[in-house]
């Protein structure tokens, strides 16, 4: 496996691409993904087992039993010895696969136990963090409602910031999975398994590591136009680091001096009917909580770098960019996407 | 039955026709249009699902060269969804089915020993519904786009609120006609296999195939009309306003893939199931020996068709079930293995001391049996549930289900025309040609899938349109569009050798390959009759039996 | 099909197996006694039957999943009327005999007593639609029940009236068959399509002791 990610990481390093994210369901980050990965090698192993011998069967067949050119023309016409059946061998090749089963079913039983296994904890006990993810037409919401046991109330969009365990502690993270329009699947392979987000329903996974680093998934159940570009990036952060990552996103927005112009742009367009900015008059719950904006990496569905170039592109016309997605293109003025840009780099 | 041949009418020799006035062109498009004749409709439903083949196989191809790049735009995100869910919608439903369906048509009588099927009519009407329907389903491209949905269409991008257009309205009512077609079809074979056998050939002695369209047959029944239900379900929220699908009003998302799969699971096996008694007809006479185990065969059978009604949310791991609920759907998928092991053992055995020859048939049949093993082996580390928590929906789906469609349906179906085709048409096909649309196909098969297994594994999801340059899968997908590029021309070559081979081919004569079931006894091909006699049977292999007077199967079986 | 010729061929001593005259060392296969099947035409009913009892369990199924998850009324409780549904029922249970009694009447022979039975399930099929049409007259008129209104609009109405569309299509093939049967085509020599509408008539009413029991109860 790790064979094949190197030569992947090869060609593209060759074409001189940016660095290669592994996102391969092989190399676990966390536990439940671990056992997972364990149990997929020996279902691999076991299958690989099966085939080497069926196909070896068929192999020899093949070539022991195809007469030669000089049996054929010898006897053009005699016919094998038939063969009708052997219920010994019968009952003998529907034990074999029977006992494989059962193995298979064990193991099955076991890690779907252990993978599915919620802590002891609740969900605001001490050390666990609930966030409700809500799966949205091409995006992440993620609401961030209690840590550790105290209140929070922010959300956040298309990056996941959770802690990471140390020293022994684990800081179990519990993802309420909701839908605000169709089907997804929020899926991490490095972290988790997938679970669905279905509208109407309810769905609980529990994501926990002690490794620190950027974890990169995508939705995995179609859900439209733009399915491809529906990105998940997870944020494993040290507890201390998580902190202040917190304490950031619980204030209300900056109140910049240099960007009032633009702040009063933006707040008296129809950006504020479905974006929210904390602090502000904006109070739009349908499209990305933009308090925070300048605290990520990407937007977009994680799809587009962060930066004031594509801010600008976006603000002008994300249909260019993300053609299908809800946001649809102001037409502002020049001058007016300048400004709210500019507004847009102050919150941080 | 025969009664039913002349009112049926095909019986008129184009002669007669331009007789009367008409140009040949115009009788024969009359003949064909009205007959009733299982045999020309078998062929029609042939030729119909070879067209869908071409198209759904177009459909194939723009994906491909839309994955060959990170970040192409070739086709776009819509054009793209469109592609996957129609080529989906087409393979599945008016490739797989008729294919199937349609040498079933033309088989099932002559291998029972039978005039017709048991309602010529309604044959006829299930013929053409089943055409319509795939009619119009491609006239949602009339409504600007084809729906973009995908082949399940998971509730609610059904409603009107996500799919505005009435291409999704066409797309379901094309699925309901062609649906009405299938439980046509099934109930046509199950009165026919049952009720028409010639004397002597009881249940214990019918030609395996005819055993497991026996078994396809209920499937049909039990599965297609829940998908139908389903299919009025989504019209009715969509035309009259029902909520059954509609989330805001108490609806259910969830419902609808649990009807969705309660058909779709059974599905596969309706595509497979008659397959296998396809392979189990070719193997034994190309090895020269009778089928090993057919009492265990045909059990199995059975047995697979029964299991399979019961494993449908396999398909729905990560919809967030119990863990009891997972570890039944876990049991009994992995019981189905069972069953499909012991078939595979049996054409081992069947091999096993045989005298095998590697005609055109017998290729495509060890293909199948290669290329199927590891479509299966895939299926197991799917049914473990917490394997398929990472692989479900993801590309290594995509090769899974893809192996087991082209590598097992497909060659077992390439491998029944190349056996019948002589029967059907009184012309052997190029053998030449047979072997390099085997081998182009092998390998670009092999090519195409085998690299999706991978990038599944390295975390690609299906149904993407295109995926970021920094995740270590571009190299899969390239490896993937080349295989695709590869396995195309094997379809023109077999396209090329069904149609050439009509005046080019070698005259075949009754039975070119010295087989042993009753539909070698008639001529090729066989008068609209099938028999000028009804056979009366005595054993299995009533040929053998003629063949071999002094040693008749019937004193072992 | 109507005809009923199945098995026909059963009984046909034709054998192109065994036509070579045998030798004393070629072993002679036994001989072929008729096999107990149904014929073609029950086996189609049969089957067809078997996917309808499919497509209905679907129906059933949908209403029972979502009785209850309703946001606004009215309910199964506040719109249904029971004593009305059981005259309904009434109807279809009795037509069940009365067609039982017809294709008796046919095996006999008696065809004036088989003209009369079936017209009298026909009555019976109709004064059944014609409740349900009352019913549903009601229901769209007094309690405002669309099958746009809520979930149990829309789960009734389809399961119901799926039933009802299949009463209907029973009505008119027995209206077919009993015009067949007064001009003298349908006699005990060929009864084979009223005895499968039967069949078909006794499935549409063990459906609606399911819907009864369902909906209703």
């Amino acid at each position: 496996m790790s064979g094949v990610i190197a030569l992947g990481r090869w060609t593209l390093l060759a074409a001189g691409d940016s660095p290669v994210h592994d996102v391969s369901i092989f190399s676990p980050a966390s536990n439940s993904a671990e056992s997972i990965a364990s149990l997929s090698i020996l279902v691999l192993a076991v299958a690989g087992l099966i085939f080497l011998v069926v196909e070896g069967v068929l192999f020899y067949s093949i070539v022991r039993f195809r007469p030669s050119r000089v049996e054929r023309e010898s006897a053009p016409d005699t016919e094998p010895p038939q063969v009708y059946g052997s219920h010994p061998i019968e009952i003998a090749w529907t034990v074999a696969p029977s006992v494989i089963v059962f193995f298979l079913v064990l193991v099955t039983a076991r890690t779907l136990w252990e993978v599915n296994a919620a802590p002891p904890q609740t969900a605001n006990a001490a050390g666990v963090l609930d966030i409700t993810v809500v799966g949205r037409q091409w995006w992440w919401e993620y609401q961030y409602n209690s840590y550790d046991g105290r209140p929070l109330g922010f959300a956040t969009a298309s990056e996941l910031h959770i802690p990471a365990g140390s020293g022994g502690v684990a800081r179990p993270v519990r993802l309420t999975l909701k839908s605000a329009d169709v089907c997804h699947s929020f899926w991490v392979p490095r972290l988790e398994g997938k679970m669905d987000a279905i509208p109407g329903r309810v769905n609980t996974l529990w994501l926990q590591t002690d490794r620190p680093g950027l974890y990169l998934g995508q939705c995995a159940e179609y859900c439209g136009t733009q399915h491809a570009h529906m990105l998940i990036r997870v944020v494993v952060q040290t507890p201390e680091e998580f902190e202040g990552w917190l304490e950031n996103q619980s204030r209300p927005a900056v109140d910049d001096p240099q960007a009032v112009e633009g702040r009063r742009t933006l707040l008296s367009e129809s950006c504020v009917n479905c974006h929210r900015i904390r602090g502000t008059t904006a109070a739009g719950n349908y499209a990305p909580d933009l308090t925070h904006l300048m605290s990520r990496q990407t937007f977009a569905g994680a799809m587009l770098d962060l930066d004031r170039r594509n801010l600008r592109r976006w603000v002008r016309n994300p249909q260019s960019i993300k053609q299908g997605c809800l946001m649809p293109a102001f037409g502002l003025t020049d001058e007016k996407q300048d400004l709210i840009v500019r507004f847009l780099a102050t919150l941080r | 039955m025969a009664v039913a041949d002349e009112r049926g009418g095909f019986q008129r020799e184009p002669a007669g026709a331009s007789a009367a006035g008409r140009p040949a062109i115009v009788s024969a498009l009359h003949e064909w249009t009205t007959t009733v004749d299982h045999k020309k409709l078998g062929i029609m439903y042939v030729a119909m699902a070879i067209f869908f083949l071409v198209v759904g196989g177009c459909e194939a191809l723009l994906m491909r060269l839309q994955l060959v790049v990170p970040n192409n735009d070739l086709v776009g995100p819509d054009t793209f969804n469109q592609l996957f869910t129609m080529h989906g919608t087409t393979m599945v439903f008016f490739v797989g089915m008729p294919i199937l369906i349609g040498m079933a048509n033309y088989l099932v009588p002559l291998m029972i020993g039978a005039r017709d099927m048991a309602f010529p009519r309604l044959n006829a009407l299930g013929f053409w519904t089943t055409l319509f329907g795939g009619l119009l389903v491609y006239f949602s491209f009339a409504t600007g786009g084809a729906p973009a949905m995908g082949w399940f269409a998971y509730a609610p991008l059904t409603e009107t609120t996500f799919a505005r257009s009435a291409a999704t309205d066409f797309w379901a009512l094309g699925l309901v006609t062609s649906g009405v077609g299938s439980i046509a079809a099934g109930v046509n074979f199950i009165a026919t296999i049952l009720g028409m056998r010639a004397p002597g050939m009881t249940m214990t002695k019918i030609p395996f195939f005819a055993w497991t369209m026996l078994w396809t047959s209920v499937q049909l029944l039990v599965a297609i009309p829940p998908l139908t239900a389903g299919l009025i379900m989504v019209l009715f929220d969509r035309q009259l306003g029902a909520h059954f699908f509609d989330v805001q009003n108490g609806g259910s998302a969830y419902f609808w893939q649990h009807l969705f799969w309660f058909f779709g699971h059974p599905e596969v096996y309706i595509l497979i199931l008659p397959v296998f008694g396809m392979v189990s007809e070719v193997i034994p006479v190309f090895s020269r020996k009778v089928l090993f185990g057919y009492e265990f065969m045909a059990a199995a059978t059975m047995a697979i068709a029964l299991i399979s009604l019961g494993v449908w949310a396999h398909h729905m791991y990560c919809v967030g079930m119990s863990r009891t609920l997972d570890l039944y759907f876990v049991v009994a998928s992995l019981l189905v293995s069972i069953p499909t092991g012991i078939k595979f053992f049996n054409w081992l055995a069947t091999m096993f001391g045989g005298r095998i020859s590697f005609a055109s048939p017998m290729l495509f049949s060890v293909g199948f049996l290669s290329m199927f093993l590891i479509g299966g082996l895939t299926g197991i580390m799917l049914a473990v549930a917490p394997f398929d928590f990472q692989l479900s929906d993801t590309y290594f789906v995509v090769g899974h289900f893809h192996w087991v469609l082209i590598g097992g349906t497909l060659f077992g179906v390439f491998a029944g025309i190349h056996y019948w085709y002589p029967k059907v048409t009184g012309r052997m096909l190029s053998e030449r040609l047979a072997w390099w649309q085997f081998w182009l196909l092998y390998l670009g098969f092999l090519l195409t899938f085998g690299p999706m297994h991978l990038s599944g594994m390295l975390g690609m999801p299906r149904r993407i349109f295109t995926y970021q340059p920094d995740r270590a899968w571009e190299i899969w997908n390239q490896l993937s569009t080349l295989g695709a590029f590869i396995q195309a021309p094997s379809y023109a070559i077999f396209v090329y050798n069904v149609v050439a081979s009509l005046s080019n081919g070698k005259p075949a004569g009754d039975d070119p390959w010295d087989a042993w079931t009753l539909e070698w006894s008639t001529t090729s091909p066989p008068p609209s009759y099938n028999f000028e006699v009804i056979p009366t049977v005595h054993s299995r292999r009533p040929l053998w039996d003629l063949k071999h007077p002094d040693d008749p199967d019937w004193q072992y079986e | 099909m109507a005809s009923g010729s199945a098995g026909g061929y059963a009984r046909r001593e034709d054998n192109f197996l065994s036509s070579q005259s045998p030798a004393t060392h070629i072993p002679l296969p036994p001989a072929i006694g008729p096999e107990r099947t149904l014929c073609p035409g029950e086996w189609g009913m049969l089957s067809f039957l078997v996917s309808e009892v499919a497509f209905f369990s679907t129906l059933i199924v949908a209403y029972v999943t979502f009785e209850g998850e309703d946001v606004i009324g009215p309910t199964p409780a506040e719109a249904l009327s029971l004593p009305l549904v059981i005259g309904t029922t009434v109807c279809l249970l009795t037509s069940s005999l009365t067609v039982h009694l017809a294709t008796r009447a046919l095996v006999r022979q008696v065809q004036s007593s088989f003209c009369l039975w079936w017209a009298a399930t026909i009555a019976l099929g109709i004064a059944f639609l014609a409740g349900t049409g009352y019913e549903w007259y009601g229901l769209v008129v007094d309690d405002h029940l669309t099958i746009s209104r809520n979930l149990f609009g829309t789960t009734f109405y389809t399961l119901v009236g799926f039933h009802a569309l299949h009463v209907t299509v029973g009505v008119t093939t027995m209206l077919i068959v009993l015009g067949l049967a007064l001009s003298r085509q349908i006699t005990g020599a060929h009864g084979m399509a009223a005895h499968l509408v039967s069949w078909y008539w006794h499935f549409v009413d063990g459906v609606w002791i399911v819907v009864f029991t369902v909906v209703y109860l």
